[in-house]
């Protein structure tokens, strides 16, 4: 499908979620996308560090980070924006981010149904062969009707 | 709060979200989070990645209050967490509480539920596996 032709821009439609609410104060932004990926941003934050005494940034962000950018890889692959729900998402936390860097989030619908989304992604500090994690999601979409 | 075990402040993570202790409940941290802009996903509902911090939290939380009641001296770290939404968090508080499955040497498994007004009702539950890592000196 042609960029044209695509209702559905990840790099447009990004402020519309990342300017107000979690996504906001997270201060999630737009980084790049493809036919049915979107990669986030999350930048180095200090309030936002886990363990006491270690420089290391909590993994509930990193949880948030996956769950929008695997929200809108949904929404670019449906090519419409309509109410989808997180039913299941899995983060294996393979490493810890590097102190000071943006952590990077990159989700990939790779299955689409009448009824759910099918999403796996990794969150990455600068190099995607090197990620930080790993993730799969399953998300439902809210006004279909029950049929896989 | 004489049976409750002292536990390390909660993380800057989870202050910063707007987590707190609401109680102690058997010498179970029971955490809260009140419905801020800060946990809002879409309008009047939680963002699924605030539940998941809460829920994340609050493992954490149990964790350390059974390695305090041990004496053991240990840092967390994250190996894995799964999610299950079952029910959209209204506008309103939400809570949550962790329970061990397994505590182990190296590492714990743990089983979280977060609800809302209905204990019976969870909104979301969480298994997580957690490292427990030698402090460094």
């Amino acid at each position: 499908m042609s960029e044209q032709a695509r209702k559905f821009d990840p790099s447009q439609a990004t402020d519309f979620f990342t300017g107000r609410g979690h996504p906001g104060w997270l201060g999630l932004r737009y980084s790049d996308h493809g036919d049915d990926w979107v990669e986030l941003e999350l930048p180095w934050r200090e309030d936002l560090l886990g363990e006491e005494g270690q420089r290391v940034l909590a993994s509930g962000p990193i949880l948030s980070l996956m769950d929008m950018a695997s929200g809108m890889a949904i929404w670019r692959a449906m090519d419409e924006f309509t109410a989808i729900a997180t039913l299941d998402l899995r983060v294996d936390y393979v490493r810890p981010a590097r102190e000071q860097a943006s952590v990077f989030g990159r989700a990939q619908c790779y299955r689409l149904t009448r009824s759910a989304a099918f999403v796996r992604g990794l969150a990455h500090d600068g190099d995607a062969d090197d990620p930080v994690a790993h993730i799969q999601a399953v998300f439902m979409k809210i006004t279909s009707t029950a049929r896989l | 709060m004489a049976d409750a075990p002292e536990i390390e402040a909660l993380t800057p993570y989870a202050r910063s979200l707007g987590i707190s202790l609401d109680r102690w409940e058997d010498g179970t941290p029971i955490l809260t989070v009140p419905f801020d802009e800060t946990v809002e996903g879409r309008p009047d509902h939680y963002h699924g990645g605030a539940t998941g911090g809460l829920l994340e939290t609050a493992g954490y939380a149990v964790l350390r209050a059974e390695l305090a009641r041990q004496d053991r001296v240990a840092m967390l770290k994250p190996i894995n967490i799964t999610v299950q939404y079952l029910a959209a968090g209204k506008s309103r508080a939400s809570f949550a509480c962790g329970r061990i499955t397994k505590l182990g040497r190296r590492s714990a498994n743990l089983t979280v539920e977060a609800w809302q007004d209905d204990r019976e009702r969870p909104i979301a539950t969480a298994v997580m596996n957690v490292l427990m890592a030698e402090p460094a000196t």
